[in-house]
């Protein structure tokens, strides 16, 4: 019904996708599954016609002819319709509205017809016997319930290809249920379905076959009966560890950061870490893994007090408790974070180089209020050199550079607070190998020096090379924590999975 | 690809000798030092108002109340020299205070409570209205000589004191921007307030403070204004604020933020104000002066962004 043959595409030196075949069979729920990064995504944005025919290289087949998407509306109107994990709704109409935006049925060309466009919504929402009103305004409803509409909107389309991006990641127990039910039942009418998950116990559940991407390449296809945890852990870690990542143990020192039995609510009210406890040693790399939506980024966010509110627990530095008071209290307390969303985070990206830099460290080279020019162009340029930030000079534009560079120029700015304790989000993402290697001799040289550095990374090789111990997080909570030699990368999957050691 | 720097200014200045060229070679007796000195003594008020609206504008924000907050604080002179008897110093005193106390409650209000600055400072613009009605009976106040000497040319100069006053209004604005560490976190602010409360910037307080340095400057404007008329009117600055905000923008600053300076709204009200003297000696009408007028502003920000993306 739907095959991609040797399907490869590059994003400027990057390729992200490389000899991709997969089919699809009418009335099959074909699981995707693989790493933050494997090329998931890079896929179904081909498919979908995001990116376009002719900037890859390969051939997509539907119904045995070559499909050559122009846009996402070629996809669509092939019958491909593409459920991502965030559901463009216009809030305030209701749940009928929606089902029919941009398709309403009129009357004399010019006048909508309500009736027809609530009959209309009704029969695809009865189609597979959503309990939905479809009077309700989009905005009240649950994601779950959300989810079925944009179903339900696809097949009132007639679409014969569902493809659902982590479709449960945001849902509860219960929601899961009722989707994957009707996901089950669709296929019985001969729907086709690709199924992204991280969560392997729906893949089994689910899936008649289920195919493993790895660094862009498919790495094995199998069916259901020989897709058991172990073998899909194995396919999509199975790699090996270069001495890329290598770095010397520490010799850890006393305490730095202490974190006790800490839950933190985010502003809805929901749970996003339960009960996470830990040690960061000085001259120690502790290194956080998990899956999207785990709650790394919101643990180290918390701790640098910028989300969430705090239920539980407590949080010390050096043996005395963090001071509230946000970001500011953090950091000059000598708690540092470098972000994962640097550009929108990290970075004034309108402004200059200097002016970035500078930014946390202003009082340093500041009299009375006034700046001392000299001083922090001095200290700029020393950073700029140490860091080894190739740009044309302090003055040059952060947007323009690359994200290496870019990145860099984040570093400088928290590392200039001069911080005890430095937390790094994905410090490598969508950087080039050499910038990675840097920003890994800049690790050394942090825990050298006697910083304590707390590390989340996606990337398992990087953690487990860099890192001294390892937690892995699994919704919100720990999933286990692993020394150096334990921590195989089969073993921090399973943990990362929730899957018992 | 560098940061915007000095180049601007460079283009501003251009703009305002080619103007007054243009004016020179069409109108005889343009290039005097009459004419000079009746466009310096006319933008006081305007000058120490843009300056604090670029310092607003750079957070992100906009103050839509300047006019009526002129209009309250001359009106708060004109009770203070007629009513009270009070000097010259007291008057500016006092019209400083109520221009700070106004423009902190803008601040407060939208930063804390998390409102637009248009939408509030909307509303302010009714309330400070009405207390200059209030504050005035509705009556204008004859102040006279009192206050007339701060708006007359000095002995031997062709400027004012009250023009001077806004010079040093303008040097300290763009000193504040570009030379003190508040002035940095205003700019980051406006760019990025996300990025900027990561790098530990507290995101509030520079905006808040920012619209009450509005309002002490146009607490400032209002005397200089008064002095202009040798009056207190309640009705003063009607529409002033869409002046102010016309020199700022024509000056580069961003209504998104991030962007802009003291130095070039300056020449962004002395290129309305050149324009208009200019038009006024070749003879044309108010109606006219007013269509030519808005076609620059919109013009003069148009180049700049063109520019800007080439």
């Amino acid at each position: 019904m739907l095959r991609t043959e040797h399907l490869t595409k590059r994003f400027g030196g990057v390729t992200a996708l490389r000899d991709v075949s997969i089919d699809l069979r009418p009335g099959e729920i074909h699981a995707l599954c693989g790493e933050n990064g494997a090329g998931k995504s890079t896929l179904i944005k081909l498919l979908a016609g995001v990116h376009p025919h002719g900037s890859y290289a390969g051939r997509i087949e539907v119904d045995g002819r070559e499909a050559r998407f122009r846009s996402t509306r070629d996809s669509a109107a092939a019958g491909i319709a593409v459920i991502y994990q965030e559901l463009d709704f216009v809030d305030p109409l209701t749940v009928a509205d929606n089902l029919c935006l941009g398709a309403e049925p009129r009357r004399f060309g010019v006048f909508l017809d309500r009736a027809a466009l609530r009959a209309r919504a009704v029969a695809a929402l009865e189609r597979f016997g959503a309990r939905i009103d479809p009077d309700a305004p989009m905005g009240s409803l649950g994601v779950g319930d959300r989810q079925l509409v944009e179903i339900a909107k696809a097949l009132a389309r007639d679409s014969r290809i569902l493809i659902l991006d982590e479709p449960t990641a945001a849902l509860a127990g219960r929601e899961v249920d009722v989707l994957l039910a009707t996901l089950v039942e669709l296929r019985a009418r001969g729907l086709a379905c690709v199924y992204i998950s991280h969560r392997l116990e729906e893949v089994r559940r689910l899936a008649d076959r289920v195919t493993v991407l790895r660094d862009g390449a498919t790495v094995a296809t199998l069916t259901r009966a020989e897709a058991d945890e172990r073998t899909l852990v194995r396919h999509m870690v199975g790699r090996e560890l270069t001495d890329l990542y290598a770095r010397a143990p520490a010799v850890p020192g006393p305490v730095r950061l202490a974190v006790e039995g800490l839950s933190v609510a985010d502003a809805s009210g929901a749970v996003r870490l339960a009960d996470v406890s830990f040690e960061l040693r000085a001259g120690e790399v502790l290194g956080i893994g998990g899956l999207m939506g785990a709650g790394r980024s919101e643990l180290l966010m918390h701790l640098y007090g910028a989300f969430g509110r705090r239920r539980a627990g407590r949080v010390l530095l050096d043996g005395r408790p963090l001071p509230a008071g946000g970001p500011r209290a953090a950091l000059a307390a000598g708690l540092a974070l470098v972000t994962e969303d640097r550009r929108r985070y990290g970075l004034v990206l309108a402004e200059s180089i200097g002016f970035n830099l500078s930014l946390s460290a202003l009082a340093a080279v500041a009299r009375a209020g006034f700046l001392q020019r000299a001083a922090e162009q001095a200290r700029n340029r020393q950073w700029l050199e140490s860091l080894r930030i190739k740009a044309a000079g302090l003055d040059a534009v952060v947007g323009g550079l690359s994200g290496g560079n870019q990145q860099k120029v984040v570093l400088g700015r928290a590392l200039m607070t001069g911080p005890k304790v430095v937390m790094l989000d994905e410090p490598t993402r969508g950087i080039d190998v050499g910038a990675k290697l840097e920003v890994y001799a800049l690790v050394q040289r942090l825990t050298d020096a006697g910083c304590a550095v707390l590390l989340v990374s996606s990337e398992l090789p990087e953690l487990v090379g860099l890192s001294d111990r390892i937690l892995m997080l699994n919704a919100g909570r720990v999933g286990g924590s692993f020394a150096r030699g334990a921590a195989t990368p089969e073993a921090l999957m399973r943990a990362a999975l929730g899957a018992a050691a | 690809m560098r940061a915007p720097r000095g180049s601007d200014l460079w283009v501003l200045l251009a703009v305002w000798a080619g103007l007054v060229a243009l004016f020179g070679a069409f109108g005889p007796g343009f290039l005097s030092a009459a004419t000079f000195g009746s466009v310096a003594n006319r933008i006081p008020a305007l000058l120490l108002t843009a300056t604090g609206m670029t310092l607003v504008m750079v957070t992100g924000g906009i103050d839509l109340s300047v006019g009526s907050v002129l209009g309250l604080c001359g009106a708060v002179v004109g009770v203070t020299m007629v009513d009270a008897g009070g000097g010259l110093a007291a008057a500016l005193a006092a019209s400083i205070a109520v221009g700070t106390a106004l423009g902190a409650a803008n601040g407060l209000v939208s930063v804390k409570l998390r409102l637009p600055s248009f939408i509030v400072t909307l509303g302010m613009l009714e309330i400070a209205r009405g207390l200059a009605f209030l504050t005035t009976h509705s009556q204008t106040k004859y102040i006279g000589a009192a206050v007339e000497g701060l708006g007359t040319p000095l002995a031997g100069l062709v400027v004012s004191p009250a023009f001077l006053i806004a010079l040093a209004g303008v040097a300290a604005g763009q000193g504040v921007l570009s030379l003190t560490v508040w002035g940095r976190h205003l700019v980051a602010v406006g760019a990025n307030a996300e990025a900027a409360a990561i790098a530990g910037i507290d995101v509030d307080r520079p905006r808040i403070w920012a619209h009450a340095l509005l309002g002490a400057l146009t607490g400032v404007a209002a005397v200089c204004n008064c002095s202009r008329l040798g009056s207190a009117d309640p009705n003063a600055g009607v529409g002033f604020e869409l002046s102010v905000i016309a020199a700022v923008v024509v000056g580069g600053t961003s209504l998104a933020g991030g962007r802009g300076s003291v130095a070039k709204s300056f020449l962004g009200v002395l290129i309305v104000a050149t324009l208009e003297a200019g038009l006024v000696q070749l003879g044309a009408s108010e109606p006219v002066k007013r269509v030519v007028t808005g076609g620059v502003i919109v013009a003069a920000v148009l180049a700049d962004t063109w520019r800007r993306r080439a």
